[in-house]
């Protein structure tokens, strides 16, 4: 099953390296991973997603609360939450035809095209991962030039709250 | 305050910490430090020959007094040199503070000479690392090093100190501190009460119950609560291989270690208990034989102070995570005050049941009149010679097994021996480091003369510092072990497991200044290891002929049940 797990970590050098480290040498799934600092400058927030049966899942937190650097982990898919997932897209956009189609898509999903050039559309969408995989299907008839995703960000729903 | 430049620091704050032996090797990157340590007599560096030994011994006086140890090698080389050590260390949970020396912080990232990024090297085997950035954090940093290593799960911690931070110019305010707070790192303090209970409900309960405890009662000394509590309830005890010595080997409750060279008995116990209580013990795969054919009729209460190592690999019907001693202490409590002790009818026919299986087995080995001496004799004299009580530190292979099996070992924290990673080369080293450190202690080395050789090269170091060791080389001529798995599993193909053009060991040891012995019959074996011990003040060398065909029995049948056992090279349970 797909779980999204929420860190709370210090902010300091090679303790990102500390957490990629401990999915590889422990044979634990990454599909997405995003790091940034907090509003405290001190502490790191990171999205985790992976895949893994619940026992597997439940190693996973455990060992990434045994880092020194990690001060909390919460496993998300445990409750109601909110994932958010940013993507970038530039599609070959050479004729009318294809930049019509590319705009009504992208409204649809409520995407925005952000660049042009006479022959590219850069669009911009957030959504969850699903949705994100729905808008590049839905546009299976365009040509995709590339695409960058963030990887997804997530919080828990209501008045739950990750701090220290 | 006092000023100091950061390689002063280094030292003092080793001094302000209370450790009085660092084991190390300089270069390069740590000249600053070792100007420093030039400059005092409070902290005693000893040299070793290669930073692997110095880790060792760091990591024996960590096992032998549950204090860390430390361990000081320069940049590149030598940390590399180290990472087998401090491997060695995190497999076992030992606390250790291994301080590494790196290139001047500006020129990292360049392939500077001898740079290594040795935070990354070893951040798979460390609990933790820091890398000095400012020279006034170094004490603070050295503090929360040991605080990290001796807390919670024990493990080994790096410190590597770029050289620009020991300039001996630059002078900064030092002081100690006296306490460690870190918002993220927060061992648990005490166990569930409401789970305690529950496990000793089931306890109380139960008609085959054993204890199988392991190196977290060596750690966390609980040694002492941990006989009481079986007393109390009258269960059979099992160890393992980390954790002998935590309940008496000659103890009518201890039924042997367990596992894939276990006793028949404990294994038996194991297969057949209804109420496994394991403590500081982490269901290693060694210890489990096939997962999903273990202990097919129990219920497991697994007590452990680090959540991970709980459901790992067996499930936990009661967890209870926290300090051994402290759970257990509760655990007595509870017993003492319950309105119906343990059922004492079930608890007969068990250990009816159980002398049965000492009957079956009960460690025999063949002993060949004629021929070469058995492994096994040599390790029953030693425990003779020594009554049992000697710091026995040990290499890795059947000479470990045998002396697992045959030494009866009384207290913890004798015996001394790589089991999670199986560190050839560590029995030297560790027994060196205890011997430094119990100067008055019966220390042996037992090893085989595969081990022995992985750092013979200490050698010198003991005779530089006058360290009486003896060495007892279980000489087989082969790697036995690994021999043993040719003869059971490739058709006796003895493919790179023998030992050809092997030194003369007793002129190896006599010219490094020690004392080297030969015995290859089995009657002379007394009167020569007696007289190895009455040489309190000189290593001596014993090269010991021993039957290289010895196989060691128990033997776990691979992926079978905890019961599945071959218990000689013909007969099978
Ligand atoms: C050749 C060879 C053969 C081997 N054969 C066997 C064998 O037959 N049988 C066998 O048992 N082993 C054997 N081993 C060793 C095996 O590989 C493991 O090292 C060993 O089984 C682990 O012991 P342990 O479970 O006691 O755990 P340890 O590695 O000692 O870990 C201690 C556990 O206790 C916990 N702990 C630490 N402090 C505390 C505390 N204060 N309170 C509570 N919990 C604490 C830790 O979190 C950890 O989970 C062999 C090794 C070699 C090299
Ligand atoms: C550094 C290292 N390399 C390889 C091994 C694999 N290994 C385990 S036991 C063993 C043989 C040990 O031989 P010896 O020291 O003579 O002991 P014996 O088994 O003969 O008693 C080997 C090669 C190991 N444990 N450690
Ligand atoms: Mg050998």
């Amino acid at each position: 099953m797909r779980h999204i797990l929420s860190v709370l970590l210090e902010n300091e050098p090679g303790a990102l390296s500390r957490v990629v480290g401990l999915f590889s040498q422990r044979n634990f799934n990454i599909e997405t991973l995003t790091v940034a600092a907090t509003d405290d400058g001190t502490l790191s927030r990171m999205t985790v997603t992976t895949l893994g049966s619940d026992k597997v899942v439940e190693q996973i937190t455990k060992q990434l609360n045994k880092l020194i650097d990690v001060i909390k982990v919460v496993d998300l898919t445990e409750g109601e939450h909110i994932e958010r997932e940013l993507m970038l897209i530039k599609l070959k956009a050479n004729s009318s035809a294809a930049r019509d189609e590319i705009k009504r898509t992208a409204d649809i999903f409520r995407g925005q095209v952000i660049d042009a050039t006479p022959n590219t559309f850069t669009v911009q969408l957030a959504g969850s991962s699903d949705k994100l995989d729905a808008f590049i299907n839905a546009l299976s008839g365009a040509s995709l030039l590339e695409v960058v995703r963030s990887g997804v960000s997530g919080i828990a729903r209501g008045e739950k709250v990750l701090s220290l | 305050m006092e000023l100091l430049s950061g390689a002063e620091m280094v030292i003092r704050a080793l001094r302000d910490e209370g450790v009085q032996h660092i084991y190390g090797y300089p270069g390069g990157a740590l000249l600053h430090v070792y100007d420093a340590i030039f400059q005092q007599d409070e902290v005693q560096h000893v040299l070793v020959r290669h930073e692997q030994a110095a880790t060792h011994m760091a990591d024996a006086y960590a096992r032998a007094t549950g204090k860390a140890g430390v361990a000081l090698v320069t940049s590149g080389p030598g940390a590399t040199n180290a990472v087998t050590g401090i491997a060695t260390a995190y497999m076992d949970s030992i606390p250790m503070v291994v301080i590494t020396g790196q290139v001047m912080s500006f020129l990292i990232g360049e392939d500077a000479f001898q740079e290594t990024d040795m935070i990354g090297i070893s951040r798979p085997v460390v609990k933790h690392s820091f890398s000095v950035q400012r020279p006034e954090d170094i004490p603070s940093i050295i503090k929360k090093a040991f605080h990290i290593a001796q807390t919670g799960r024990p493990g080994p911690v790096v410190v590597d100190i770029p050289k620009d931070m020991t300039t001996p110019t630059e002078r900064y305010e030092y002081e100690y501190p006296k306490s460690v707070k870190m918002r993220s790192y927060n061992p648990v303090s005490r166990g569930h009460s409401g789970q305690i209970k529950k496990a000793v409900d089931l306890l109380l309960g139960a008609k085959r119950p054993v204890i199988y405890s392991g190196g977290g009662i060596i750690m966390g000394d609980a040694h002492v609560e941990l006989a009481e509590l079986a007393r109390s309830l009258n269960v059979p005890v099992t160890n393992t291989l980390m954790g002998l010595g935590g309940f008496p080997g000659t103890d009518r409750q201890f039924v042997g270690m367990l596992g894939m060279h276990g006793s028949y008995e404990a294994n038996m116990v194991m297969h057949h208990a209804d109420v496994v209580l394991a403590i500081g013990a982490r269901f290693d795969d060694r210890v489990t034989n096939g997962v999903d054919k273990f202990c097919p009729t129990a219920k497991i209460i697994h007590v452990d102070i680090d959540p991970a190592s709980i459901s790992k690999t067996i499930t936990a019907d009661i967890p209870i995570v926290g300090p051994a001693r402290d759970i257990i202490k509760e655990m007595i409590q509870l017993v003492k005050g319950a309105q119906t002790g343990p059922d004492a009818e079930a608890a007969k026919q068990w250990w009816q049941q159980i002398d049965e299986w000492r009957a079956r087995h009960g460690g025999r080995f063949d002993i060949n009149d004629e021929g070469l001496m058995k492994p096994q004799q040599v390790i029953e004299m030693l425990s003779k010679v020594t009554n049992g009580d000697a710091y026995v530190c040990s290499d890795v292979g059947q000479h470990q097994m045998f002396a697992a099996q045959y030494y009866k070992f009384n207290q913890p924290k004798r015996w001394i021996n790589s089991g999670g990673l199986g560190t050839m080369g560590f029995g030297l080293p560790a027994a060196m480091g205890v011997k430094m450190n119990f100067p008055d202690a019966h220390v042996a080395c037992v090893t085989g003369e595969g081990s022995i050789q992985m750092n013979i090269q200490e050698l010198s170091t003991c005779q530089q510092y006058d360290i009486p060791v003896k060495i007892i080389c279980l000489n087989n001529q082969s790697l036995g072990m690994v021999r043993q798995w040719q003869d059971m599993n490739y058709e006796s193909r003895h493919s790179q497991s023998y030992m050809k053009s092997l030194p003369d060991f007793v002129k190896l040891a006599e010219s490094y200044g020690h004392v080297g012995m030969k015995v290859d019959k089995y009657a002379d074996l007394e009167g020569a290891m007696t007289e190895a011990f009455a040489m309190t003040d000189r290593l001596v060398f014993m090269d010991i002929a021993v039957d290289p065909f010895e196989h060691v029995y128990p033997m776990q049948v691979p992926r079978g049940a905890m019961r599945d056992m071959w218990l000689s090279k013909t007969e099978r349970t």
